[in-house]
């Protein structure tokens, strides 16, 4: 099994786990953990589809390099973004969940 | 390939399944946050195994350390009641079964995709590295960057500049009672502050020939930022000075991209003359700004008074 191949599939399951968990989870800050290790599965994929063109052209894609620090970076913004507005909640609701998932 | 790398790459692909796991998975959400912190850094291995080491110098910094810093963060002003989760809280049941199923499914799906690839492509390869002459850098990643898809690149700032403009609307809860300052913190803000300065400007100085740029000096120079922050805590949402610094980045690099349009071939364009001045312009200025938007998304906004005064 070639390295792309291994990591790309290492990548399609981070992205599977990733998403479970930001959809069944209550704690809406597991359910961005969910989102971070989803992203994290989408980086690892596009980053092992551009390694493959090591044989090919001598060097990884760039492109999708260019892609995912992007990403990082906006994964980044957009986590901070979402906990200030689960804070927000918190304090002028006294939960860290949705209202349908308050109940015990 | 040798049998040490293959071991390797078998290893961290199992570490990587299992954190992974765990960081969502654990009951205690402050494991959970650990576990994904060690996730991000055996992240940054794996994209050194994949010959990407601009991402991994990122992910080292952002995904690990900043992310992990934000959401320790956030858990500490929820308080234990707030942070507290059920003991099984990803258990399969009824209600979840169609949910698990459909990641299942799509987990299937993209795995067959996956291997039904082909497993040699170039890929945008050959084309980023013939058009290398003409970009200003010869770090090819840079190029694609500022460069080939600088409008991307443009627009990604101006992303953040939102998310840290929500930041400042949305958190007008007072911060917690600060601890009485850290004489050790002091000491290493001391040793560490200058220290990533210099590596900061050196990365960015570094990314037009080799792995570096302005998104991973940001990181580190955002890091020593974090580390002021605690040491003692900065107003950066109540200064002018440092609002303008905050918008600079995007500004800037709106200004060359209306200068090319007006005076060059196109939007974004850059004449390949001058194409490494503006890269380094427009990544220098980016740098500053990036940095302090992570700092200001780390430290927030000063409780504001009943009167709006900060």
């Amino acid at each position: 099994m070639s390295v792309a191949l291994l990591y790309g599939l290492v990548g399609v399951a981070l992205a599977g786990m990733g998403l479970y968990t930001a959809l069944a989870a209550r704690h809406l800050l597991r359910r961005l953990l969910g989102f971070n290790v989803l992203g994290a599965g989408v980086f690892m994929l596009l980053i092992a589809l551009g390694a493959r063109a090591t044989g090919a052209a001598g060097r990884a894609d760039p492109v999708t390099h260019a892609m995912v620090l992007t990403g990082i970076v906006v994964a980044v913004s957009a986590t901070a973004l979402a906990l200030a507005l689960l804070r927000r909640m918190h304090a002028s609701e006294g939960s860290a969940r949705l209202p349908e998932d308050r109940a015990p | 390939m040798s049998v040490e790398a293959t071991l390797l790459d078998a290893v961290l692909a199992a570490l990587l399944l299992w954190l992974g796991w765990r960081a969502l998975a654990s009951a205690d959400l402050y494991k959970a946050v650990v576990q994904f912190m060690v996730f991000g850094l055996l992240l940054a291995l794996a994209w050194v195994r994949l010959g990407a080491p601009d991402i991994a110098l990122a992910e080292a910094a952002i995904g690990a350390g900043l992310t992990g810093a934000l959401l320790l963060d956030t858990l500490a002003r929820l308080g234990a009641a707030g942070a507290a989760d059920e003991p099984h809280p990803l258990r399969l049941t009824p209600a979840r079964a169609g949910v698990a199923l459909a990641c299942l499914l799509l987990v299937a799906l993209l795995a067959a995709t996956v291997l039904a690839l082909p497993a040699d492509l170039p890929g945008l390869a050959p084309q980023a590295l013939a058009a290398l002459p003409a970009s200003g850098v010869s770090n090819p990643v840079t190029a694609t960057l500022l460069n080939y898809r600088a409008w991307d690149t443009l627009l990604e700032i101006g992303v953040v500049l939102l998310a840290v403009l929500g930041v400042w609307i949305l958190d007008a809860e007072p911060a917690l009672p600060r601890p009485a300052p850290d004489p050790m913190l002091g000491l290493l803000l001391r040793v560490v502050l200058p220290l990533s300065v210099v590596t900061g400007g050196y990365l960015l100085w570094v990314g037009s020939h080799a792995p570096g740029g302005a998104f991973q000096g940001a990181a580190l120079l955002a890091a020593g930022g974090v580390l002021w922050h605690l040491a003692q805590p900065l107003r950066l949402s109540a200064s002018l000075p440092a609002r303008a610094a905050v918008v600079a980045g995007f500004a800037v690099f709106l200004a060359v991209g209306i200068a090319t349009a007006v005076l060059g071939a196109g939007l974004l364009t850059l004449p390949p003359a001058h194409a490494g001045a503006l890269i380094l312009l427009i990544e220098a200025v980016a740098m500053v700004s990036i940095a302090l938007i992570m700092v200001a998304l780390f430290a927030g906004r000063a409780p504001t008074t009943v009167d709006g005064r900060q």
